[in-house]
């Protein structure tokens, strides 16, 4: 069936709130607002106020306040409304969500998930238009997934909420109308591994969340070329699962990293030392990253389109990177 | 009182114990942390003792406990075994939390005591979600937060005791106010000072006061409180005055700058091992000779504590990634192919599954659907 990627994550946190009552929805305008992006909407209706809490504007609170109930059995979703917001909590996340395992020596497990949107939508300017994936990675203790399709999104919310382990789970506001196939029925999808979504030969582009459409929008322009790019979507970001990247990279011998993060310290620059450091002698050539510039979002449409990876700097990239004029 | 027909209070000499337990102990920690038996940052009890004691004594088994980075006394008042602490202390395999916690963050959940917590203040969201779960259970346990009064004006503690309010939520929160927040007094860090609990008073929760040396009136001013809120549902700001006799930390000399040899020396006439053993020998009958057979019989404790500590093997450093992940994944990590061990993740989860002190024993969902 086609879905859209918001449909697929409404679908995946009602199945799972169906199916176990430990888990509940809590965060800003998650009920009566029914989610900023209509995530959760009809919820309020089926799960009344006791599973879908709506809270005051208090990431810090709201977070802190559903790890400690994940610490006694309770399996919560949080919303962010957008992530953005988690910078709030990031304490409660980093010292409290990511450690509480370890520092108890295994006695208690935090079993959350804290889901919203990520990266920059259109013009929303410098505060609200931050992919932060790579400051949740950096976290023993966290999980970070960022889905790109609605399948993936549906199939890996589920199995996210039922991970023992805190995960954060980033969406894209602009992929929230997108559409794609989803399977009929119920499906999980395991969390630490990637995806080839598109097979090639010629060079390796990684991409993830909403960079895999522009990964693959520039595949088919290189196609036009002769070139057979390889497309392939972490959708796990940790665990990494650098098998399948190494696999990849190991055949075609180049690879571009595709973000819109930063490039300083950025996840990319992770993905491309892991890849060096365990098939450095397959590469025919540098591993080449793709970022956002390294500016505060601007607010201007033309600026911002100059911050944010497109098609056309993927393939002049691809085409460097291949020695091709 | 009805707190009274629901947990067997203990004896006032049994409290006394237990208050000379934590003295001992924490004066023999301090010696341990200058042999460098225990390293890192140690903050010591002492002095403070009433109001653990007091407080873990009107708790019933199954309530929750939350704690700041001061948590030795809490946790030795909620029973934990002296050796596992003492070990966990030395960082010992035998430690409470397997020599990964250390002196901060002692967690033993069989106690229910859900941990130290060192960041000032983030630990009460924790203690409101504990609660929020409870209700959610339907259930009646109350959680006890411990805090100083350094944490009140942290935005962490406005934050719960607005949703604390709002949502009825069963906590206990309990401000240990010892005066200062390291160097720093009360004065100077709280704008109501004078009367702590005013700041819950704003959110409307109901405040008390009470002598945090007074190890009888603070567990009657917790028993009362504890049983409001298992019954009305709602929190409940406790404000303890107490003093802390030794520095902030083992780092900070006994009174340092920030406060006089006088100031330190007054506080200590009300000592609260002091008070009651007057009251129980003025009052109660007891004889100096019980307090002799008590110090015996805590000497003994410790010197176990500390001998199980130093002959406790250090953990093993192939358990050093254990523990950072939960194994019990509900299959959620891939079961074929190359990416079963994705590389730069959790590689090395160990297979126990964290011990979920939850109602229902565990919190694993039965699998459902298909793992692809």
């Amino acid at each position: 069936m086609t879905l859209t990627y918001r449909e697929a994550l409404n679908q995946a946190l009602r199945e799972e709130m169906r199916r176990d009552e430990k888990v509940f929805l809590i965060g800003e305008d998650v009920a009566y607002y029914q989610g900023a992006f209509k995530v959760s909407k009809g919820f309020l209706e089926e799960f009344g106020p006791r599973r879908v809490v709506d809270t005051p504007i208090t990431e810090l609170g709201f977070t802190g306040l559903a790890i400690g109930a994940a610490m006694i059995g309770l399996r919560p979703v949080v919303e962010m409304m957008t992530f953005n917001f988690a910078i709030l909590a990031m304490d409660q996340i980093v010292n409290n969500a990511a450690k509480i395992r370890y520092m108890s020596g295994g006695q208690i497990s935090v079993p959350i998930v804290i889901r919203g949107p990520g990266s920059a939508a259109h013009q929303l300017g410098a505060q609200h238009s931050q992919s932060l994936e790579a400051w949740f990675c950096h976290v023993p203790g966290l999980m970070v997934v960022a889905p790109s399709s609605p399948r993936d999104a549906k199939g890996l919310l589920k199995t996210a909420i039922r991970e023992s382990n805190p995960v954060i789970f980033i969406e894209a506001q602009l992929l929230y109308p997108t559409k794609g196939e989803v399977d009929e029925g119920e499906y999980l999808l395991p969390l630490g591994v990637a995806d080839i979504k598109r097979a090639g030969t010629d060079v390796t582009l990684i991409a993830y969340s909403k960079m895999l459409s522009v990964a693959l929008q520039a595949a088919e322009v290189l196609a036009k070329d002769g070139i057979q790019a390889e497309v392939v979507d972490p959708r796990t970001l940790r665990p990494l699962d650098l098998n399948t990247l190494a696999a990849s990279v190991k055949k075609t011998g180049k690879a571009v990293i595709i973000e819109d993060g930063w490039p300083f310290a950025g996840l990319g620059a992770q993905i491309a030392e892991s890849l060096y450091t365990t098939i450095f002698d397959y590469l025919d050539g540098p591993i080449v990253r793709v970022t956002a510039r390294d500016v505060p979002m601007p607010y201007a449409r033309n600026l911002e389109d100059a911050v944010i990876p497109d098609v056309k700097r993927v393939v002049a990239v691809v085409r460097t990177v291949l020695y091709k004029k | 009182m009805v707190y009274n027909k629901i947990v067997d209070r203990a004896s006032p000499l049994n409290l006394f114990r237990q208050m000379l337990l934590i003295r001992r102990f924490e004066e023999r920690s301090a010696e341990m942390y200058a042999l460098g038996k225990i390293g890192g940052f140690c903050h010591l009890y002492i002095g403070e003792e009433a109001v653990a004691v007091g407080a873990m004594d009107a708790l019933r088994p199954d309530d929750y406990v939350f704690s700041s980075y001061r948590d030795h006394g809490h946790c030795l008042a909620r029973g934990s075994d002296p050796k596992a602490v003492m070990a966990e202390l030395f960082g010992r395999s035998t430690g409470l939390c397997k020599g990964k916690g250390g002196s901060m963050h002692l967690i033993d959940v069989e106690r229910r005591f859900m941990g130290g917590y060192a960041i000032v203040g983030g630990h009460l969201p924790l203690a409101a979600g504990a609660a929020f779960a409870i209700n959610y259970r339907n259930g009646d346990q109350v959680v006890l937060c411990f805090f100083g009064e350094g944490a009140v004006p942290t935005g962490a503690c406005h934050e719960t005791l607005n949703l604390a309010a709002m949502w009825a939520l069963p906590v206990l929160f309990l401000c240990e106010n010892n005066r200062y927040g390291m160097g720093t007094p009360v004065e100077r860090s709280v704008a109501l000072y004078a009367d702590v609990s005013k700041n819950a008073a704003a959110y409307g929760i109901e405040a008390g006061f009470v002598d945090g040396m007074d190890v009888l009136a603070v567990r009657d001013a917790v028993g009362k409180a504890v049983d409001q809120i298992r019954t009305s549902k709602r929190p409940y700001f406790l404000e303890a005055s107490t003093y802390r006799f030794l520095g902030h930390s083992m780092a900070d000399p006994s009174h340092g700058h920030y406060r006089t040899k006088s100031e330190v020396d007054e506080a200590k006439k009300r000592d609260p091992l002091l008070l009651l053993k007057t009251k129980l020998l003025d009052e109660r009958g007891a004889a100096e000779a019980d307090f002799k057979t008590l110090e015996q019989e805590v000497k003994k404790i410790v010197d176990e504590a500390v001998d199980f500590a130093e002959t406790s093997p250090v953990p093993a450093v192939e358990t050093l990634a254990e523990d950072v992940y939960s194994g019990e994944q509900g299959g959620s990590l891939g079961t074929d192919g190359p990416s079963r061990r994705p590389m730069g993740g959790p590689g090395a989860m160990d297979a126990q599954g964290g011990r979920v002190p939850g109602e229902e024993g565990g919190s694993r969902p039965a699998q459902g659907g298909r793992v692809q």
